[in-house]
C-alpha cells in the first residue's frame, strides 16, 4: 500500500476513494473507464502508457478537435479518462517493466484491459505481482475472461453485444435487427468491474488479503439478460424483437409528433391511467389492457395521428399535468440542456490543455456527502511523468533524464 | 437489482414488502405460464439470493418494526418516490445507514417525482434517440434495460459509500443511468457538434469521411455481426475473409483486388463500402450461425453470431467456465422447476459468486428475520393478527 505522505495534498473535501491509488494499463473503454468512475471519487488513477503502443482512442476513434488526429486531440480518450493521470512508460523495455512493478508496488488496485496473458508476458501477470504484495487488487477485464477455448478470440464491444443478445432483442419484428448504437456490453462490464473492485477492498479491509479478478465482459452482459435466459429454459420460448411492444403496458409506444424526427414516449400502466389517457385525447380504445393490446397497431395509429399534429413537449406537458408516464425522446445535442441532467450536474465542465472548452459525464449517482469531484479531463500523454516518477517513485531528475535517453518514457 | 447484486457478492440482503407481495412478483411471463407470486421471470432474476419478509409500512406498528431492522443495517436500498420516506417518518432510523434511492429522473431538480417506466426514462437518456432505423420510431430493448443499469449503479454507489466514514445517500436516476450507455455520441455532440442518429444495422464509429459499415448481416438461419474494419485485426480478419470465401468457392473480383495491409476504414468512401458490403452479403447468407461462428474462431476474425438464450446457454466458452448456476426445484404449487441462472458476473480468486438461494416466497423468513431483530414469539404473533406482517 502507498505510503500517504507520498501521494499529492489532499482536496479540501476528501472524496470517500481519497488515498487509493490505482494503476491501469489498457484502452478503449471497457477498462479504463472503471478507473475513470474510482478517479472520480478521489481514487488517484495513473495511466501507464506509450507512445509505441497508444490507445485506440488517443489514435483511430474519432472526434479529434478539429479533425486533426493527434492523441492529445482525441475526444474519446479525454472523455473517457477524466481525473486521471498520465505517464509515459515503455513495457517493451525492461526498465519499462521494473518502473511499472515499482508503482504498483505501491497501489491498492491494478487495472488491466489486454488479451488474456499479455501482461503476463510482459512480466506484470497477477501472481507475479502478488507474490510480493499480497493486498493488491488485480482486475482483469476482457472480451470473454481469461480461460476458455474462446479466451483468445478478438471482439470488439458493440459485435459482443451481438453475441451476448441484446441485438436479438432490439428493431421492429417485420425488419432486421439493430444496433444499440455502439459498444453497449462494455459499459455493462465496467459497471460490474467497479463494483468488483469495491467489493475486492472492502473484503481486504477486513481480511488484508487482496484479490485476482477475472471479469469476462460477455459473462456481465448477460446478467443484464436473465429474464431473456429463464424465458428459454423453463418456457422453451426465445425472446425476440418487439418494436416497442410491452407484456403489460397499453398503449406502450414511441410516436411521431409535429416538427422533423420529433418523438414523444409514452405508457399506459393501468385502467385509471387509460381513462385519464382517453379523455385528454379524445382517443378511443377497449376499456381493458388486454383489449389494447390486442388492437395494438390500430391504437398505436390513432395515438400517432394525435401527437403528430401536436408540439412533442406540449404533449408531454399535458400528460404529465395528468400523472401521466411520458417523456420526450431528447436528440444526444438536447442531453446537454435537459433541466433535469443539467439540475444533478450530468455535464462537468472541464478545460482540456489541446482541445479546450469540453464536457465530461458525471456518474449517475451522486453521494450526498462526498460527491464526485471532477475537475480534469483526460490527461495529455505523459502529463504526469514528473509527478508519478519524481515524486511517487522518488526518481531523481538525472536518473529521469537517462531513463528518458534509453527510451523507457516512450 | 442492486440488491441482487449485493447479495451475490455475500451481503445478507432482506426484501421488504408489503403484506402479500410486491406488484412486481406478478409481472410477466411466469415460469410455465403460470400465473403466481412465485413464478415472474424478471422478478426470480432480480430476486435470488435474498431473503424476504412482509412489513406493513402504512400503520405504525409496521413502521416501528421496519425501523428496528434498518436500524441494524448498513445498507438500505429503496426506490419510493423521492419524500416517501421522510414523510414515512423512517429518515431518522436511516440515519447510520447508507440509503440507496432509485427513481426515474432523481430525488430533486424539475422531474423529481415525474412517474417514468423503463421506455420514459430510456427516451429521455438520449438512448432510443440512438436505436432503430432512419426515418422509423426509435425502439427499446424488448427486455427492459433501465432496471439493470440503475441497480447496478445503485450497488456502485453504496460501495463507494462504504469506503467513506459517514453515512450518505446515494441517489440514483434511471435517466442518468441510461446517459452513460452510449457513448461516444456526446463526445461527438460536445467536440465535433455533430448530432448522431438512429442507423439501424449500420456502425459510424470509426470513419472520418461520414461512411457507414454494415454490422448486421442476415446468415443462412439469423444474423451475423461482422464489419469491414481497419487496424492489424480488421485487416487480419479481411485477409481471412478472402481465404475463408476461396474455401467455399469463388472470391468475388471486387475482394479479390483488395489489399487488406493497406485498407483504411477510416477513409473509405461510401461508394466503395456499399460495393465491398454488396459483395461480401452473398458469402454471409451463405453460412448458418454455427458455421460462422465456428469459421470466425477458427481463423481468429472479429465477428460473432448475433446470438439469443438458446445460443447463449450452448455456448462452449460459457461452459468452459462454469458459468451457469442452477438452482434445484423449488416447493409451491406447482413446484418451481430447476432453472439455469446465470452465474457470478466476475471470478474472484478463482470463485465465481454462487447463486445459492431461491428467490423469497412472501413472507418466507418473517419469523427467522424477525427474531434476528428481537421480535419475539408473543409479538409476532400479534403483529400478524394485526396485518402488519
Amino acid at each position: 500500500m502507498t505510503d500517504i505522505a507520498t501521494r499529492p495534498a489532499a482536496p479540501a473535501r476528501p472524496g470517500a476513494l481519497s488515498g487509493l491509488l490505482v494503476v491501469e494499463v489498457g484502452f478503449a473503454a471497457a477498462g479504463p473507464l472503471v478507473g475513470k468512475y474510482l478517479a472520480n471519487f478521489g481514487a488517484e488513477v495513473i495511466r501507464l502508457e506509450s507512445r509505441l503502443a497508444a490507445d485506440v482512442f488517443r489514435t483511430t476513434y474519432p472526434p479529434f478537435k478539429d479533425g486533426l488526429v493527434d492523441p492529445d486531440r482525441a475526444g474519446m480518450f479525454a472523455f473517457y479518462n477524466d481525473g486521471k493521470r498520465s505517464a509515459t512508460c515503455n513495457l517493451k523495455h525492461p526498465k519499462g517493466v521494473a518502473l511499472a512493478r515499482a508503482l504498483i508496488g505501491q497501489a491498492d488496485v491494478f487495472v488491466e484491459s489486454f488479451t488474456p496473458g499479455t501482461v503476463a508476458r510482459l512480466g506484470l501477470g497477477a501472481d507475479t505481482l502478488r507474490a510480493g504484495h499480497p493486498e493488491l487488487i488485480v482486475l482483469s477485464s476482457c472480451n470473454q475472461g481469461q480461460t476458455g477455448p474462446h479466451a483468445f478470440h478478438p471482439g470488439y464491444g458493440s459485435q459482443l453485444s451481438a453475441l451476448a443478445g441484446f441485438v436479438q432483442l432490439l428493431g421492429e419484428p417485420d425488419s432486421t435487427p439493430v444496433l444499440l448504437y455502439g459498444p453497449y456490453i462494455d459499459y455493462v462490464a465496467v459497471g460490474y468491474g467497479a463494483i468488483a473492485v469495491l467489493a475486492a477492498l472492502e473484503r481486504r479491509r477486513r481480511t488484508g488479503i487482496g484479490c485476482t479478478i477475472d471479469l469476462s465482459q460477455y459473462e456481465a452482459g448477460l446478467q443484464f439478460l436473465t429474464p431473456s435466459i429463464l424465458e428459454f429454459a423453463a418456457n422453451g420460448r426465445i425472446p425476440e424483437r418487439a418494436g416497442n411492444a410491452d407484456a403489460v403496458a397499453a398503449p406502450h409506444g414511441v410516436y411521431r409528433c409535429a416538427g422533423a424526427d420529433r418523438w414523444v414516449a409514452l405508457s399506459i400502466w393501468s385502467d385509471a391511467e387509460w381513462r385519464a389517457f382517453r379523455d385528454l385525447t379524445g382517443i378511443s380504445g377497449s376499456e381493458t389492457a388486454a383489449g389494447r393490446r390486442a388492437a395494438r397497431a390500430a391504437l398505436d395509429a390513432a395515438i400517432e395521428a394525435w401527437t403528430a399534429r401536436r408540439d412533442r413537449d406540449g404533449v408531454v406537458d399535458l400528460l404529465r399535468r395528468a400523472g401521466l408516464r411520458v417523456a420526450p425522446v431528447l436528440s444526444i445535442s438536447e442531453l446537454f440542456s435537459d433541466p433535469q441532467l443539467a439540475h444533478r450536474g450530468m455535464w462537468p465542465a472541464v478545460t482540456h490543455p489541446a482541445i479546450g472548452a469540453m464536457h465530461v459525464m458525471a456518474p449517475p449517482f451522486r453521494l450526498s456527502s462526498t460527491p464526485s469531484v471532477q475537475e480534469r479531463p483526460g490527461p495529455t500523454v505523459g502529463a504526469d511523468n514528473d509527478h508519478v516518477f519524481g515524486e511517487i517513485l522518488g526518481l531523481s531528475l538525472d536518473e529521469r533524464r537517462t531513463l528518458e535517453r534509453d527510451g523507457v518514457f516512450e | 437489482m442492486c440488491g441482487r447484486i449485493l447479495a451475490d457478492l455475500g451481503a445478507d440482503v432482506v426484501k421488504v414488502e408489503a403484506p402479500g407481495g410486491e406488484p412486481d412478483r406478478l409481472r410477466p411471463p411466469f415460469v410455465g405460464d403460470i400465473e403466481n407470486s412465485q413464478r415472474s421471470i424478471p422478478w426470480l432474476a432480480a430476486n435470488v439470493n435474498k431473503r424476504g419478509i412482509t412489513c406493513d409500512l402504512a400503520s405504525a406498528d409496521g413502521r416501528a418494526l421496519f425501523a428496528r431492522l434498518a436500524s441494524a443495517a448498513r445498507i438500505v436500498v429503496e426506490s419510493f418516490a423521492p419524500g416517501r420516506l421522510r414523510e414515512l417518518g423512517l429518515e431518522d432510523a436511516l440515519r447510520d445507514a447508507i440509503v440507496v434511492s432509485i427513481t426515474p429522473y432523481g430525488q430533486d431538480g424539475p422531474l423529481a417525482g415525474v412517474p417514468g417506466s423503463d421506455l420514459e426514462v430510456t427516451a429521455a437518456s438520449g438512448s432510443l434517440w440512438l436505436a432503430g432505423e432512419e426515418g422509423r420510431a426509435p425502439v427499446r430493448t424488448a427486455q427492459p434495460q433501465s432496471p439493470y443499469w440503475s441497480g447496478m449503479y445503485g450497488a456502485m454507489g453504496a460501495l463507494v459509500a462504504l469506503r467513506s466514514p459517514v453515512a450518505q445517500r446515494v441517489d440514483v436516476s434511471a435517466q442518468a443511468a441510461m446517459t452513460t450507455v452510449h457513448p461516444p455520441a456526446p463526445v461527438w455532440w460536445d467536440i465535433a457538434r455533430e448530432e448522431h442518429g438512429r442507423t439501424g444495422p449500420f456502425l459510424l464509429g470509426r470513419s472520418i469521411v461520414g461512411s457507414r459499415f454494415r454490422n448486421l448481416w442476415a446468415c443462412a438461419d439469423g444474423f451475423v455481426s461482422f464489419a469491414i474494419q481497419g487496424g492489424p485485426i480488421g485487416r487480419h480478419t479481411g485477409r481471412m475473409l478472402t481465404e475463408w470465401m476461396a474455401e467455399r468457392g469463388e472470391v468475388p473480383p471486387v475482394i479479390a483486388a483488395v489489399d487488406w495491409d493497406r485498407i483504411d476504414n477510416t477513409t473509405l468512401a461510401q461508394a466503395q463500402v456499399d460495393e465491398l458490403e454488396a459483395a461480401i452479403a452473398p458469402f454471409l447468407r451463405s453460412l448458418t450461425k454455427t458455421e460462422f461462428f465456428s469459421g470466425v474462431v477458427k481463423r481468429k476474425m472479429l465477428g460473432y453470431p448475433v446470438g439469443d438464450a438458446s445460443d447463449s446457454l450452448a455456448d462452449p466458452q460459457l461452459r468452459a467456465r462454469d458459468f451457469w448456476r442452477t438452482l434445484p426445484p423449488a416447493d409451491g404449487l406447482p413446484p418451481l422447476p430447476s432453472l439455469p441462472f446465470p452465474g457470478g458476473f466476475a471470478v474472484f480468486d478463482g470463485e465465481r459468486p454462487a447463486v445459492r438461494r431461491h428467490a423469497p416466497k412472501v413472507g418466507q423468513h418473517n419469523a427467522e428475520i424477525y427474531a434476528e431483530a428481537g421480535v419475539d414469539a408473543t409479538e409476532l404473533a400479534r403483529l400478524r393478527a394485526a396485518g402488519t406482517v
